[in-house]
């Protein structure tokens, strides 16, 4: 596997003197394509920060981001801008649709904003949308669709074109487990195409989908799942009759 | 898991014999509670001198196939709408090693705290595997699933919130001084 995405010492200091707010402090993190990490913690940990860093959202105050490669600190705004654009898909709690664009154009706006042609970025739309099931509903505006069809548009903005990494916040908002469940499960099917995924929730349900579990508190990794041995383990226990 | 009131429900759409009770058992529970073949035929010994199932007799090869009695079809109507027991056993052992986690001076309740909490996700994460891979459609294999992950995830919860409970206290409970009224932090007990 390769490493998409690598956290080294980061740290993340929000204003100076007695109100200073270490917000990160030291965090070391390797995500490979291919993985998909949760991340878990109460309000206040810094998981939402951390995502905001190894999106290159905002600066880390120390240590360094790597993006397939790339340490952040040294691409210039536009390089990180264009990576944004291109390499990194990002999922919102609130879905963040534009209400004015239909759910195609939705989708296809990263790829429109990197100088990609309407007809190229509108079958890299399609062929998005189609892996979640909402093809059917490309030419419909958000507030014609339902909750768990938003959800699914906003993950094939995050996917489309040759994405490396998706970095989700809480990506399940305020949908039912089942709908919640179904957006997991996508997130799951895309890491194992191959892009590296990192999902922020507090709800463990969510989080037992991905492949390793990191735990931060007082923005510090304290802790981290070991390699699940698989749902063998749980069948031969026998002991549940 | 009440197996007779399983037996007696597989059961309740015709005659069948005890290794296709099997079988079905295992097939709507998701494989995830295996049950051996022996376990079925004492069951059905039970039920049968409890007059809730009976047998057309053996056929040429020994074997006996069984049906539900009006009295084992009732009796599974009841069972369905029993309430099952919803007080917790009346010591929870993760609750009592916290409460002894308190009183020992030098303990970080948190970091226990946060060993269980990575041990039950990893058990989330068998659970949710199943799921994921199971066949597009095998409700009951979810729904077994759910139930397991519903219960785990109220114990999670249940951690998550104890720690911000005591994310203020200190570490180790001090001594009381003599002739002052007792802290309820610093003396939990739990006899039942």
């Amino acid at each position: 596997m390769t490493t998409a995405l690598e956290l080294r010492q980061v740290s993340k200091v929000y204003g100076s003197g007695p109100s200073e707010v270490h917000a990160l402090s030291e965090v070391d993190l390797a995500v490979e394509r291919g993985e998909l990490v949760a991340v878990m913690g109460p309000s206040g940990s810094g998981k939402s920060t951390l995502l905001t860093i190894a999106g290159g959202l905002e600066d880390a105050s120390s240590g360094e981001v790597l993006v397939e490669g790339h340490d952040l600190a040294t691409v210039s705004r536009s390089g990180r801008a264009m990576m944004r654009r291109r390499s990194i898909g990002y999922v919102f709690q609130d879905f963040n649709l534009l209400p004015g664009l239909t759910a195609v154009e939705n989708v296809t706006l990263p790829l429109e904003l990197d100088g990609a042609r309407a007809r190229a970025a509108q079958a890299s739309g399609l062929k998005a949308m189609a892996e979640l099931d909402v093809a059917g509903r490309a030419d419909r505006y958000p507030d014609e669709l339902s909750g768990g069809e938003r959800q699914r548009v906003a993950i094939a903005r995050a996917i489309v074109g040759e994405r490396r990494l998706l970095l989700a916040d809480e990506p399940t908002g305020a949908l039912d487990s089942v709908n919640g469940e179904g957006v997991m499960r996508l997130l799951r099917a895309a890491t194992h195409r191959g892009v590296a995924g990192v999902v922020v929730t507090h709800e463990a349900q969510l989080a037992s989908w991905a492949d390793r579990v990191v735990f931060l508190r007082d923005g510090r990794v304290v802790d981290q799942t070991a390699a699940a041995p698989g749902p063998e383990s749980l069948l031969a226990a026998g002991d549940r009759q | 898991m009440s197996v007779p009131h399983a037996i007696l429900a597989l059961l309740s759409d015709g005659p069948k014999y005890g290794l296709r009770l099997q079988n079905e058992f295992e097939a709507r529970t998701g494989e995830v509670w295996p049950l051996n073949v022996g376990q079925v035929y004492t069951t059905l010994q039970r039920l049968e001198r409890d007059g809730l199932v009976e047998t057309d007799g053996e056929n040429e090869r020994s074997r006996k196939r069984y049906r539900v009695t009006d009295q084992g079809a009732q009796e599974l109507a009841d069972w369905l709408r029993t309430p099952p027991e919803l007080v917790p056993p009346p010591r929870d052992e993760l609750v009592i090693k916290v409460l002894v986690a308190l009183q020992i001076p030098g303990i970080d309740v948190h970091e226990i705290f946060q060993v269980h909490r990575r041990h039950v996700i990893e058990v989330m994460q068998r659970y949710t595997r199943i799921k994921a891979e199971a066949a597009p459609g095998d409700v009951p294999l979810a729904l077994v699933a759910d139930a397991e992950l519903f219960r785990l995830e109220a114990i999670v919860r249940w951690l998550d919130a104890a720690d911000v409970r005591l994310r203020d206290m200190p570490p180790a409970p001090s001594p009381v001084p003599e002739g002052r009224p007792v802290e309820p932090t610093s003396t939990m007990e739990f006899s039942q």
